[in-house]
């Protein structure tokens, strides 16, 4: 399978704290790669140095073989072919729920109107939220803004997409409404990056599994063999702080 | 009461109030235009001007109209640059509304929150479409309803017209009462006109504010 996405030995710093020491890591495409780790391991500036909302001191990020440059006057155009979905959903709420899904095909894309309408309202209806089209964001549930929010990706027809712990902000029972779209993405075979602190949907998720902490890839593969079988002493420990016996 | 005294009044009224009414507009649109400058200055922290802004903004903010109108209509003529009355009331209350206007309309540009950009950059807007389709119109919505009080704060100030001689709806009153001691009546007349010049104000910017609610963030 073609790689997509290729994380070269990157390495990001704040001042006096090293958040992640050349990690490398790649993607083909259709695969669905899940991270996780513990708080404060640099999961969610990860996926911000891929898209480029932070940038890196070494190494370098290549998206279809080519480098993101976080500088460059096209960052725009890269980011387009990355979809992101955040904790915190950030709907535009001066916008109903159509126009939020319009705004970026027509703005980025100068996509035609009635075509993209056509797309939102048959992806609404698939995430079960036909009847939200002229609502606000404000009239939605947490659930419901976060279903919106990956459609909102989808319109723009990435080539990939990162999930950071999108339903962590969310109630329990509105957990699964929402994952249950992400595995759905994930069996149409979807390009995805997911960080997640949900360790059953992981395992029903993912293709490939890496496990982050101290700075580096500790552990990554195979979701079974890296719940059932985990090969560190770190990873295991991790893994027992998730279950209750 | 005398319906007479009021029908004779009638017209001076009239005259009154569509100068107050023209004038105390034309300031709030000036006040509009000064407060999205100077707030579009502060927010891009754009160097040097945005401290002009500062300073305008605190000047302005922490001084009465009153004061602000005679030096621009008493001292301003003292170098040689002598104004309309008129076209003085306007840029004054334009000056004050302006320093207020930039205070709401920042404060809505700073309440739109970093992630909400950051979702925007994500889909691959530009920093210009970011500012033009997302926090601009956002930090609007945030804003209305200081905008609104603001207005109505404006049109009820103009009542300080009279001071520099503008015949408004205050100069009217005074000028009538002192010269035919007709109190009742004249003042009544006074509060009906403030009350047409605001009461749609107060209303429309209600109904403005109730449908702009369900568009700012939060909920
Ligand atoms: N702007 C910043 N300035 C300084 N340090 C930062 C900044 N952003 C993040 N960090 C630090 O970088 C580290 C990684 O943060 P990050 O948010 O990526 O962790 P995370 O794995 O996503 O955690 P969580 O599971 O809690 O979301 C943390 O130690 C954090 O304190
Ligand atoms: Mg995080």
């Amino acid at each position: 399978m073609e790689t997509i996405l290729e994380i070269k030995n990157i390495s990001k710093r704040y001042d006096d704290i090293t958040v992640f020491e050349k990690i490398s890591l790649t993607v083909k495409r259709g695969e669905v790669v899940v991270i996780v780790g513990p708080s404060g391991c640099g999961k969610s500036t990860l996926l911000r140095c891929i898209n480029s909302l932070e940038d890196i001191q070494e190494g370098e990020i290549l998206l279809d073989g080519v480098v993101i440059n976080p500088t460059s006057k096209d960052l725009s155009q890269v980011r387009e072919k990355i979809g992101m979905v955040f904790q915190s959903y950030d709907l535009f709420p001066h916008l109903t729920i159509l126009q939020n899904l319009m705004l970026a095909p027509l703005k980025v894309k100068k996509a035609d109107k009635k075509e993209t309408k056509k797309e939102a309202l048959e992806l609404l209806d698939r995430v079960g939220l036909l009847s939200k089209k002229d609502s606000y964001p404000r009239q939605l549930s947490g659930g419901q803004k976060q279903r919106v929010a990956i459609v909102r990706a989808l319109m723009m027809h990435p080539e990939i997409l990162l999930f950071d712990e999108i339903t962590a902000a969310l109630d329990p029972e509105m957990v699964k409404e929402v994952l249950d779209v992400v595995l759905s993405l994930a069996r149409e075979g979807r390009t995805m990056v997911i960080v997640t602190h949900e360790m059953q949907f992981a395992r029903a998720a993912a293709d490939r599994m890496v496990f982050i902490d101290g700075a580096t890839i500790v552990e990554e593969g195979d979701a079974k063999e890296f719940f059932d079988d985990p090969k560190t002493d770190r990873l295991r420990k991790f893994l027992r702080s998730f279950s209750y016996d | 009461m005398n319906p007479e005294v009021i029908r004779e009044y009638l017209p001076l009224y009239k005259e009154a109030f569509i100068l107050t009414l023209r004038t105390g507009w034309i300031g709030i649109l000036l006040a509009f235009a000064i407060g999205i400058l100077v707030a579009f200055a502060i927010h891009f922290r754009v160097p040097v001007l945005s401290k002009i802004a500062s300073v305008y903004v605190e000047l302005f903010r922490n001084t009465p109209l009153l004061v602000q109108l005679f030096f621009i209509y008493f001292a301003l003529p003292k170098i040689g640059l002598s104004i309309p009355a008129e076209t003085c009331g306007a840029v004054g209350l334009g000056l004050l509304g302006g320093s207020y206007m930039a205070e709401g309309i920042r404060s809505g540009l700073d309440a739109v929150p970093v992630s909400q950009e950051e979702s925007a950059l994500a889909l691959g807007l530009t920093k210009r479409q970011l500012f033009t389709y997302v926090v601009f119109p956002e930090a609007m919505s945030i804003s209305i309803p200081a905008i609104v009080a603001n207005v109505i704060f404006l049109l009820k100030e103009t009542s300080v017209f009279s001071a520099i001689s503008l015949m408004d709806l205050m100069f009217t009153a005074k000028d009538l009462i002192g010269l035919y001691y007709d109190t009742t009546e004249a003042l009544v007349l006074l509060v009906v006109f403030y009350i047409i010049m605001l009461l749609p104000v107060s209303i429309l910017g209600s109904i403005i504010e109730k449908r702009v609610r369900l568009r700012t963030l939060g909920g």
